[in-house]
């Protein structure tokens, strides 16, 4: 089964949470939910106190936590960094290690844009403790193309199929497309269909995807 | 015309660095001493800041700054302000603090002692217009689109005057009226009298509008998620309190936009702000929750539209009424946008329009594709079954009736159009589709499931003129395009970059496209934004290079003897049409243009170009044979992007839940420029239509006026599971006369109509249940199935 490529709450469902709720109207309880997360956050004065951190270009650590150096397997290779005991891999991809092309979008696994493959399994790495993947390894939108400039055939597939509309989505669906074909390497387009769920494109590129996916598993 | 670019495919440059993540995008930039900001937002939807006490969190280590509305340029009201001291909805940032870490300066948030005095607020936009309700301005309830807020009341007369769930009508901010309406609904066979609700619904671009600045020698640079280039710079150079020149937008990639990022936003200058203040970098980045606070929503809609249709079906009157919720701004002019929309597609005899933009405590609207227009789909498509079913006319056929064409006038001033093949594309469509075989389908049982058969159709203007167009032929022989619209991901700056290889007649591998940074020379370009690139920036585009041809056979001619009659272009060369073996490289041409100067190299220029593109010209001057003039190509009459969509849906009577089985959408948008761009444009529009008739609103709670969807699963952006697995698209293709290659927009509409197509087909798989509502959620569905009613009273916005 494609979805089982997610290793997240997301694949035992077979969908993702988010869109069976999506179907629903906002039920009472939800609304109410809602008031109350936000109403309560609001009462400390600020309302958009999300927790972040690891995105210091600074050694000051946050009252309480202390950065500990660790060694990571980020594309092959060996990279050793400082990190927070509650930072996220996504923070530390982009803000230690330099390897922006992993996207933030939501930063609460809503909508893949961070997906990232840890031992070739795909991680929403907003939702990934970076402490968590030590000695495992990671593969990032950076690690796909060759040295010679060669591409994966997902990405020469999203070139010749014009997969991408704005492109900030792009990294994560390539990666879920990458994952899909490691496990599956014929999918159908149903499969494929279910394997990029997680994955939300804002511009409608959904089609143009799929056949970028299908055209790499034909030539690959 | 045969073309040797214009309507092929092609590779465009940006795409590469999109697949292997090296595209950057605002919050991918890194500087040396890089701070990083976060925002105080209003707790409250409408107060004043009494107090303010930041002391505390100024001591704390790592915290390096802070800014307040007292250290930014004020913006007067409506617009929306940089910081203010009055916020007007829950999320209005009241001050940012800079540190050395998101962590820090998030703590440091806690510290700030914040006292407010809370004023009355309004969420519905009737409430603001009842005797002594609030208004969200010092200057007024009604806000208008980058004017000023006035007062408009109506009488408890007027709300006395309304039934139970009827709009009530008082005085209007606009109006016009063309025709005897009262004399058309006397005449009508069948009159159609209804009170409709479209939610307002957030953009939801997939990059928040994250920004970076920092400052070097007096001159800003700032990285801003922008749809548009140059159009954005004098505002953003405005809010940043420096001249034109000395603003650097940096804005190669933009990660959707939508309509809320197709003009300067003030909010994006804040890190320049702060880094002014501190002397460091800063980065702002906005979370998913903050850009549903503070960034952009579609206006929400309550109205009341009359419709007088004669026995076969023609639209003989229409009387529309429109009421706009338009956020804590000036907002954008969508319910004009409506009025204009609705005598142009269904082109009533007689039309009357009234409309009123009403400032509402919730976050800022600002136009979304199709503003208005598409609202007014979703209103109408399904009033035109109804009236169709009524009058047992072809669902299809009352709209080829109605439909418009390159003869039709609208709106109050009878505006004329370029050219209208809405007609052909629906024909496209019902072909493709299958209409004659699928509307016997209307209504058939599959156990539990139900089919419906629905149609839409939409309209938003799609292009302008008067532009500059600039290329710069480089004495290696390449020509750089120079192109300043913006990069909001549909590859358009591309596919219109290729009119210029077309009109020098020069291998695509040739060219290089300049774009992205105003330290590359852009010229002044509308932005890209209201579905206009395809037509504004072919015309620029092929003045800017026609300017060069010119320029390359007068040199020719200068060189080789006779004059630049007897010359032409082609395979990157300029040639002697009755012996082609004369001839000059683009590489030797570029060469001559440097050595005469003068017009050939810049030096002299057009006195009629915007002082933008003059700059820029003036920069590259005697680098190369400049091509540079503004657009002053004839145009006559609005060109208008059409388009039309039709689906098949599987609707369960027993969960209310439907399965879109197919979508076929078709555009009239001229020439096509670029398939693939095209196929692009139709899907999406159909994937945020999709969106838009069934997932997407705003909520608000009415007690408090806090946002309730704050977060994709509340806002619920379609996924890859509620979109067909397949989309069909289809196109005229017919060449607009008023564009040098015929092209004309089209991104906008295409979600309208299939908006307005799905709703179509969920009433119509209800045998004919016509909700008023947009969107249209599953516990609608299911009290309508259960023959219960509503839970929502009729008029009630934005709290269910």
């Amino acid at each position: 089964m494609a979805n089982d490529t997610h290793q997240d709450a997301n694949a035992n469902t077979g969908q993702p949470p988010v869109f069976e709720e999506a179907r629903d109207p906002v039920t009472r309880r939800a609304f109410i939910k809602s008031v109350i997360a936000t109403g309560a956050v609001a009462s400390t004065g600020g309302i958009m106190l999300v927790s972040l951190s690891g995105c210091s270009d600074d050694a000051t650590p946050a009252a309480g936590s202390v950065e500990r150096l660790v060694n990571l397997n980020i594309n092959g290779k060996s990279r050793p960094v400082d990190v927070l005991p509650n930072e996220t891999l996504a923070m530390t991809l982009r803000y230690k290690l330099g390897l922006t092309g992993t996207k933030l979008a939501c930063d609460r696994g809503e909508c893949g844009a961070c997906t990232v493959l840890v031992d070739d399994v795909t991680h929403n790495s907003c939702s990934t403790l970076t402490h968590s993947v030590r000695g495992r390894a990671v593969t990032t939108i950076e690690g796909l193309e060759q040295p010679d400039g060669t591409l994966h055939p997902v990405q020469q597939a999203m070139i010749d199929e014009l997969g991408p509309q704005c492109g900030f989505c792009t990294p994560g669906q390539v990666m879920s497309g990458v994952a899909l074909l490691k496990n599956n390497p014929n999918p159908s387009r149903e499969e494929a269909r279910q394997g990029l769920a997680g994955n939300l494109c804002r511009c409608g590129a959904y089609d143009h995807y799929l056949n970028s996916i299908m055209r790499a598993a034909r030539v690959s | 015309m045969a073309f040797k670019h214009i309507g092929k495919n092609f590779t465009p440059p940006d795409v590469r660095a999109k697949v292997t993540g090296k595209a950057k995008y605002a919050e991918d930039f890194r500087a040396e001493g890089m701070l990083f900001i976060k925002l105080l937002a209003s707790p409250m939807p409408h107060a004043i800041v009494r107090n303010l006490d930041a002391s505390e969190a100024l001591k704390m280590d790592g915290v390096v700054g802070i800014l307040t509305a007292d250290d930014v340029p004020n913006i007067p009201e409506p617009q929306m302000p940089i910081l203010t001291n009055h916020p007007k909805y829950v999320g209005d940032p009241i001050l940012a603090i800079a540190a050395t870490s998101e962590q820090i300066a998030s703590d440091a948030l806690e510290k700030v002692v914040i006292e407010y005095e809370p004023r009355p607020f309004v969420i519905d936009p009737l409430v603001s217009l009842f005797p002594g309700g609030p208004d969200v301005h010092d200057s007024g309830n009604v806000a208008l689109f980058r004017g000023k807020a006035e007062t408009i009341k109506w009488t408890a007369r007027d709300f006395a005057a309304a039934a139970e769930n009827e709009l009530p009508r008082g005085k209007p901010q606009g109006e016009w009226e063309h025709g005897d309406v009262d004399e058309g609904f006397a005449n009508a066979a069948l009159v159609l009298d209804e009170t409709f609700v479209v939610a307002g619904h957030p953009h939801q671009s997939m990059e928040p509008r994250s920004a970076f600045a920092y400052w070097e020698n007096g001159k800003c640079y700032l990285h801003a998620s922008s749809q548009s280039h140059t159009f954005n710079v004098p505002d953003y150079a405005k809010y940043c309190g420096v001249e034109t020149e000395d603003l650097i937008l940096i804005a190669e990639f933009c990660g959707g936009g939508f309509g809320s990022k197709g003009t300067a936003y003030p909010i994006a200058t804040i890190p320049a702000h702060m880094s002014k203040k501190v002397g460091r970098p800063c980065m702002m980045r906005i979370t998913r929750a903050e850009e549903y606070f503070l960034g952009s929503r579609r206006n929400g809609f309550q109205g009341n539209v009359k419709l007088g249709f004669s026995e076969e079906g023609r639209l003989i009157a229409a009387d529309l009424y429109v009421v706009q919720q338009g956020g804590a701004n000036d907002s954008f002019p969508d319910y004009a946008n409506a009025g204009e929309a609705l005598s142009l597609v269904y082109t009533p005899e007689a039309m009357r329009w009234k409309g009123i933009p009403i400032a509402t405590n919730t976050p800022p609207t600002g136009a979304q594709r199709g503003p208005g227009q598409n609202q007014l789909a979703c209103v109408m498509e399904p009033l035109m079954d109804k009236a169709a079913k009524t009058l047992g006319v072809d669902r299809l056929a009352i709209r080829e009736l109605n439909a418009p064409d390159s003869n039709t006038t609208f709106g109050g001033r009878r505006s004329t159009l370029s050219s209208a093949y809405l007609k052909e594309a629906m024909r496209n469509g019902a072909e493709r589709f299958n209409w004659e075989e699928k509307k016997k389908q209307s209504g058939q049982r599959n156990g539990s499931k139900v089919v419906g058969i629905g149609v839409g159709q939409a309209f938003h203007p799609g292009g302008s003129s008067g532009f500059d167009g600039l290329l710069r032929i480089a004495p290696d022989g390449k020509v750089h395009i120079h192109t300043g619209v913006g990069n909001l991901g549909t590859y358009s700056y591309a596919s219109t970059s290729r009119v210029s290889a077309e009109v020098l007649g020069c291998s695509w591998e040739n060219c290089v496209i300049e774009r992205g940074d105003s330290r590359r020379h852009l010229p002044w370009n509308l932005g890209q934004f209201g579905s206009n690139t395809s037509y504004t920036m072919t015309r620029t585009n092929y003045a800017g290079a026609m300017d060069a041809k010119m320029k390359l056979l007068e040199i020719a001619a200068m060189d080789m003897g006779g004059t630049a009659d007897d010359y032409d272009v082609g395979d990157d060369k300029v040639f002697f049409k009755a012996d082609p073996s004369k001839n000059l490289t683009f590489a030797q041409a570029a060469q001559r243009a440097i050595e005469l100067g003068g017009k050939y190299s810049g030096e002299e220029m057009n006195e009629d170009m915007h002082s933008i593109t003059k700059a820029s010209v003036k920069a590259l001057a005697g680098t190369g044979l400049i091509g540079a003039a503004k657009d002053n190509h004839p145009s006559k009459g609005l060109p208008p992007a059409l388009a039309t969509t039709f689906i098949k849906i599987e609707l369960d009577v027993e969960t209310g839940k439907y399965e879109i089985l197919e979508y076929v959408g078709t555009a009239d948008c001229g020439t096509v420029v670029h398939p693939q761009g095209l196929e692009h444009q139709i899907r999406g529009g159909g994937v945020m239509g999709i969106g838009m008739a069934g997932l997407e609103r705003i909520v608000y709670d009415p007690q408090n006026g806090l946002p309730a969807n704050i977060g994709f699963h509340q806002a619920k952006p379609p996924s890859y599971l509620d979109v067909p697995p397949e989309m069909d698209v289809g196109y005229v293709d017919k060449p607009d006369p008023t564009n040098p290659v015929g092209a004309r927009g089209i991104g906008e509409p295409l979600m309208g109509c299939a908006a307005s197509a799905l709703i179509s087909a969920i009433s119509d798989a209800l045998g004919g249940v016509y909700f008023n509502r947009t969107p249209v959620v599953p516990d609608m569905i299911i009290n309508a199935l259960a023959d219960r009613p509503q839970s929502y009273k009729t008029l009630q916005v934005s709290n269910q």
